[in-house]
């Protein structure tokens, strides 16, 4: 079944640019991004797009449609209705370049800031030795694509500029908090987390979940448990005493 | 051959977190471009937990009509000064009569539920805006969350929690003297009982599956393989975990729901139907 749809595309650069709207086919069983690229082909040949694998596992195509961040490649036309104008826009967080592609090398600045993984001694004989039962929670961090959504909707940096200087976003809270529960690793990044990640600014509202096309459940399982093991580290009269006296094992 | 920027050149963009868009932004002027009814989740919250305010916060100035034999709201329980109607706890001081006795123990359930990781997303987003939906612009010219007093003190909500399974045990009692007839007879049981032990079935559910709970029994340790135990029960507390929130608004709706029936029997307006 085909039908002409309305979209109206953000168009333009840094200096300013506006929406502009286009009529466009849309085909049976199609996504945004294949509408998008439609446009490129037949009207629009110099509107600006990034994207790779259109299977929703490199998270290049981010973009905000009709103001959700969404990935183009994972959003289907099905989902809107024939009549419905769809919006598609840059993601708003980061420094547009030109068109739907913006500047995410924030991105990138953060995550090269994060102690690395750091092991233990290894085992007698060489090897390092892990328990599934023990890493398994790192692993659904492991999911992560590095599309920028939840970095993008994370309202502490998307609405107060200001605060990348000291909060590194969502996806650097869960890479934080995937290294301290490894098993294997031994650095103790909680007074960083707190100190110069900005864990502390995260007021929780889960917005990073909910965008984030892995169904990584990055506030319950990755930013709240990292804010508890700082609270252990912080700001728990108890958990400090039994650490400094150490009555509190480890692990 | 394409070549790209060295890393750390690109996005060097200088904001004054004033919340006014950031040079090199997309020039976007509308606050969201949402087309879905994300005003509706914020607004109900807002609606539902005022209600609850009221209610509670009249109820628990009220000092009257809080115990009907054998039941006691729980709004007011422990009843802990000499003051308190019926004899459900020891009474161990004597305050000034214009004082309620549920002003005594507010802070407990009121601090558990104020810094509980599923509310403060439910209030910061409805009540205070920040943000009031997912990629829907705040009103706010600064923000700096819970990195500076007073929001710091979210993080003693373990603390809360401690308070918190302590008062379980004593609804749990309430609920079990609810077994019992008007002159103190055990063995018997109305629909009283069965709203009391409901509230505290809620309330240990709503506290177990609390982040706070699910870190102190096995969340904080990097080897679950050396603590089976603990092991076990974090994978018990990460199931209820997935349904705090659901937990959260159903405890609520049962402490006052509880105290109402307590209400209306101690008022008379209803009487208890038996049932044996």
């Amino acid at each position: 079944m085909t039908y002409d749809a309305t979209f109206r595309v953000w168009r333009g650069d840094a200096s300013g640019g506006d929406l502009q709207t286009y009529t466009v086919e849309v085909n049976e069983g199609e996504v945004v991004l294949d509408v998008v690229h439609r446009l490129q082909a037949t009207q629009a040949g110099d509107l600006a797009v990034r994207w790779n694998c259109k299977a929703g596992k490199c998270g290049s195509c981010s973009a905000e449609i009709n103001g959700r961040p969404r990935l183009m490649c994972m959003t289907r036309m099905s989902t809107f209705g024939e009549a419905e104008t769809v919006t598609v826009t840059p993601l708003r967080t980061f420094p547009v370049i030109r068109d739907l592609v913006t500047d995410v090398s924030f991105n990138y600045e953060q995550a090269a800031r994060i102690p690395a993984f750091a092991p233990q001694a290894r085992d007698a004989d060489g090897n390092h030795r892990m328990q599934q039962v023990d890493v398994e929670r790192s692993q659904e961090f492991r999911k992560c694509i590095e599309c920028w959504l939840c970095q993008d909707t994370c309202h502490v940096i998307r609405d107060h500029e200001g605060n990348k200087a000291a909060f590194s976003g969502p996806r650097f809270l869960i890479r934080l908090a995937e290294l301290d529960m490894h098993p294997l690793d031994v650095t103790d990044r909680r007074d960083a987390a707190q100190d110069e990640f900005g864990l502390g600014y995260c007021n929780i509202t889960k917005c990073c979940s909910e965008v984030c096309p892995e169904g990584i459940h990055l506030t319950d399982n990755g930013i709240i448990p990292l804010k508890e093991r700082v609270v252990d580290r912080r700001f728990d009269p108890l958990t400090f005493l039994g650490s400094t006296i150490g009555r509190r094992p480890k692990d | 051959m394409t070549t790209t920027a060295p890393r750390g050149t690109g996005a060097v963009t200088q904001g004054g977190g004033d919340g006014a868009p950031a040079p090199r932004r997309a020039t976007i002027s509308a606050r969201s471009l949402r087309t879905d009814r994300w005003w509706l989740l914020p607004l109900t919250t807002v609606v539902v937990l005022l209600s609850f305010v009221v209610y509670s916060t009249f109820r628990a100035f009220q000092n009257a009509h809080y115990f009907s034999e054998p039941y006691i709201s729980p709004f007011y329980s422990p009843c802990i000064t000499t003051g308190c109607e019926g004899d459900t706890f020891p009474e161990f001081f004597t305050g000034p009569s214009f004082i309620s006795p549920a002003i005594y123990i507010l802070v407990i359930p009121l601090g558990l539920r104020a810094t509980c990781y599923y509310y403060r997303k439910a209030y910061y987003r409805s009540f205070w805006l920040s943000p009031p939906a997912c990629a829907v612009g705040e009103p706010h010219r600064r923000y700096t969350g819970e990195s500076r007093p007073p929001l710091l003190l979210q993080n003693l909500h373990r603390y809360a929690l401690y308070g918190a399974l302590v008062f379980n045990v004593i609804l749990t009692y309430d609920a079990v003297l609810g077994f019992r007839d008007e002159t103190g007879e055990w063995g018997h049981m109305g629909l009283g009982t069965l709203v009391l032990l409901a509230n505290a079935a809620l309330l240990w559910l709503y506290s177990l599956s609390c982040h706070s709970c699910r870190h102190i029994v096995g969340g904080r340790l990097n080897h679950f393989s050396r603590h089976p135990v603990r092991y076990r029960l974090w994978t018990q507390a990460s199931r209820l975990n997935a349904s705090h929130a659901r937990f959260a608004w159903l405890s609520l709706f049962s402490v006052a729901i509880a105290d109402a029936y307590v209400f209306l029997l101690a008022t008379g307006t209803i009487s208890d139907p038996r049932f044996f």
